[in-house]
């Protein structure tokens, strides 16, 4: 996701190879495409000038030692710069207190009402018991909104749709979920403006009222020069806990990252990447200048994994597999995990080497559709004996699934190949990432547009 | 003041009140830069270079906008920083008016004899919806009729909100509810338009990041549609920009302008701290004209763009 801003580092490195040493001349050239590949990646001014000066000093500190090539040493140096800059550590989200009230605040637009559902929806998954609250009383149907994604996620949403005094619902939510057992409170209020003073008022009191554990300042990663103004004036009125990035999943470079927490030094604890529910990651600041950096970020693609995989079913696959009686069904399984992991090119963009590779290629999340519908109007028979497949079966499903005859035979022979795979990894020792992953690699292959 | 007299005091009003914090910051770092100072040299270049480039302007443009400005000092010679303002005003309108082939002149419509359609696209959270309520409000105060279409099926509740949008602007509007398809759902609003003898139809669209192939193949797949009811429609594609957005917008514009003709652009919440000076950015790389500016969140806050006010605004 960050493929623009290190394609440009990289070029501007390129710039040093072939040169000996670090001097004031060849560093200009190349802390100058730097500074731009920072700007152009929306990173505020002053911190890209302080970033580049600084790492210029470093450079040329170095140079007496000469020990490794030029280009090497810079990439270092900005890489430990960049790491730096947005923090040494992963910061959690505090959920102490009974219950933990989390308050949502940030611009119009920022994605403040999926976050909530996302974050509700992840907490869930943790084990803890959250409602969500809805204190949208200006934008038109936020508290729908909230509602629909609150049913979607299976989180109560706690609604007072006559009252039109935020501070008040939010307060008899606190009893409410008190009342019910709830052990987190999810708070989403209407976006506003910083200069608002009225909004921004508002938004103290709520926060005197509840008294939250965590006040979130969600950010769309997209904002430009303003971030860091919007994020300072709201952290001066609120002195929020941390930074959440949405919609990091564009072709957004995310200079916001570097930036903010330099300039507020508040901790960036999540990420939210797409309109799917599960698309939300906590935020790792040593990784993210690896991905920036091009270096990418396997970390996080396994942890992605390990998450929806189901352990249970893993070994019963494995069983099946062992016994050669791995079928359609097993397969579709599969397909769904995968797809329960998220778009398919983020997920591939954290494997190193691989964003690049896969830039111009298009996977889209329906990558998979035509498989599943191939699979879908196979019959039960069919599907748990693949090898009955003869010629008028073929034409059959191909008719049932909208797709054609040719389609059908990629699809079984991937399948075939990918079983024979499975039977051969298994036999060497259970390795389920690597199938996972061989799989992803297959299969949106012959999807490229 | 301003080229056209459509504006009224009150509108003036308003848009200098919007933009309030962008013209004094932009003049006072404009003047820290030029105080003490006789001419202008690389300095004040450099500090110019600082106050674009935290607008958002890019650097890009920013480099364009210097280099003219360096072209007209090494031209003029001498050049006091007393002109400096001016210049640079002139270059700005300059950059947008190359643009800008078509100046908007209101909330008037061409004379037609079938419905002028506006689809609305744009990238999540960039305030759509907000803005179709607050232009079928202004056309519909314009004297004409309006039909609203909620083809954005996909994002929860997004029906709802247009329908509040909607009865906010009496104006009536077509649904088939949350999750139809969106490409019908701008067919019926096009055919009851046609009916109804409609002069404004405006279409809602889902938003999408502009990296996700599928949806925007989507929007193609709406306008074909639309097509086959009236062959030329949308007469308008309306890609709104949120004003807060920083260089990912150029890179909006592109993608949207190739899957769907963009010909317009809004640039929404243009009342905050931010700059809005992307549309620089977005007018030099692109031929679309902006066309409107949000600068509320009331039904009325929606104006047309004048690039002389707007660079009055941001430099008097």
């Amino acid at each position: 996701m960050f493929e623009g801003l290190s394609e440009k580092l990289e070029r501007s490195f390129a710039i040093l190879k072939g040169h000996g040493h670090i001097t004031e001349i060849n560093v200009a050239e190349t802390m100058k495409e730097i500074r731009r590949a920072l700007l152009d990646a929306d990173v505020s001014y002053k911190i890209a000038k302080q970033f580049t000066d600084e790492v210029k000093e470093k450079a040329l500190g170095q140079n007496v030692l000469t020990a490794v090539s030029p280009s090497q040493l810079i990439v270092k140096i900005v890489r430990d710069s960049m790491a730096e800059l947005m923090g040494s550590q992963k910061e959690d989200i505090n959920l102490k207190g009974k219950p933990t009230i989390i308050l949502i605040a940030g611009l119009q637009g920022s994605g403040k009402t999926t976050f909530s559902a996302k974050l509700a929806s992840y907490l869930k998954k943790k084990g803890k018991h959250p409602m969500m609250v809805a204190c949208d009383i200006y934008r038109p149907a936020a508290i729908e909104q909230l509602k629909v994604l609150g049913e979607q996620v299976g989180v109560e949403v706690y609604t007072e749709e006559e009252n039109k005094e935020p501070v008040r619902i939010a307060k008899r939510s606190v009893a409410y979920a008190k009342d019910k057992g709830y052990d987190v409170v999810i708070v989403d209020i209407a976006g506003r403006l910083a200069i608002d003073n009225e909004m921004m008022n508002e938004i103290s009191a709520i926060k005197e009222t509840v008294k939250p554990q965590e006040t979130l300042f969600v950010v769309d990663s997209m904002t430009g020069q303003d971030a860091v103004n919007t994020a300072k004036t709201f952290n001066d009125r609120l002195d929020y806990e941390g930074v959440v990035l949405t919609k990091l999943d564009g072709d957004t470079r995310g200079g916001a990252a570097l930036t903010i927490k330099a300039v507020v030094n508040k901790p960036i604890k999540f990420v939210s990447i797409g309109e799917n529910m599960d698309a939300i990651d906590v935020f790792h600041p040593d990784r993210m200048s690896d991905r920036i950096l091009g270096m990418g970020d396997i970390v996080s693609f396994v942890e992605k994994a390990q998450e929806q995989f189901d352990e249970k079913e893993a070994q019963k696959l494995q069983k099946r597999i062992a016994k050669n009686q791995f079928d359609f069904n097993d397969f579709l399984k599969q397909i769904k995990q995968i797809k329960k992991m998220g778009n398919v090119k983020d997920l591939a963009g954290m494997i190193p080497g691989m964003g690049k590779a896969l830039k111009d290629t298009e996977i889209d999340d329906d990558a998979f559709k035509s498989i599943e519908a191939i699979i879908h109007s196979m019959t039960p028979f069919e599907r748990e004996n693949p090898d009955v497949m003869n010629g008028s079966r073929r034409k059959r499903i191909a008719l049932g699934s909208g797709t054609d005859v040719p389609e059908v035979n990629r699809l079984i022979k991937q399948f075939s190949e990918t079983s024979r795979m499975m039977r051969m990894m298994t036999s060497g020792g259970g390795r389920k990432m690597l199938q996972t992953m061989r799989n992803m690699k297959n299969m949106p292959n012959r999807m490229k547009h | 003041m301003g080229v056209l007299s459509i504006f009224s005091k009150e509108k003036k009003e308003k848009l200098d009140h919007g933009l309030e914090k962008t013209k004094q910051s932009v003049f006072s770092k404009i003047s820290k830069a030029v105080v003490g100072k006789s001419k202008v040299d690389d300095e004040v270049l450099d500090n110019l270079e600082e106050v674009l480039v935290t607008s958002d302007v890019g650097v890009e443009t920013t480099l364009k906008i210097i280099e003219r400005i360096e072209g007209r000092v090494s031209r003029d010679k001498y050049l006091g920083t007393s002109e400096l303002n001016q210049i640079l005003k002139e270059e700005i309108a300059n950059l947008l008016q190359e643009n800008n082939a078509l100046e908007s002149t209101g909330f008037e419509l061409p004379e037609m004899d079938e419905p002028y359609v506006i689809m609305v696209v744009g990238v999540n959270g960039v305030g759509k919806t907000t803005t179709i309520g607050k232009l079928a409000y202004q056309f519909k105060k314009a004297g004409k009729s309006v039909l609203l279409g909620a083809s954005d099926t996909f994002r929860a509740a997004a029906v709802d909100q247009l329908k509040i949008w909607a009865e906010r602007a009496r104006v009536p509007f077509i649904t088939q509810g949350m999750g139809a398809d969106p490409a019908s759902v701008a067919f019926d609003t096009l055919k009851s338009a046609i009916s109804q003898k409609v002069d404004v139809v405006i279409i809602d669209t889902a938003g999408r990041l502009h990296n996700k192939v599928n949806l925007m193949n989507e929007l193609g797949k709406i306008k074909r549609v639309m097509q086959k009811v009236i062959p030329d429609a949308p007469h308008e594609i309306l890609l709104i920009l949120d004003a807060s957005t920083g260089q990912n917008a150029i890179e909006q514009a592109k993608q949207f302008t190739e899957v769907t003709d963009v010909n317009a652009i809004a640039l929404a919440k243009l009342d905050g701290t931010a700059k809005g000076g992307v549309v620089l950015g977005i007018s030099d790389q692109f031929k679309i004209p902006v066309k409107y500016i949000g600068i509320g969140e009331k039904i009325e806050d929606l104006q047309v763009f004048n690039r002389y006010e707007f660079v009055d605004s941001l430099f008097s």
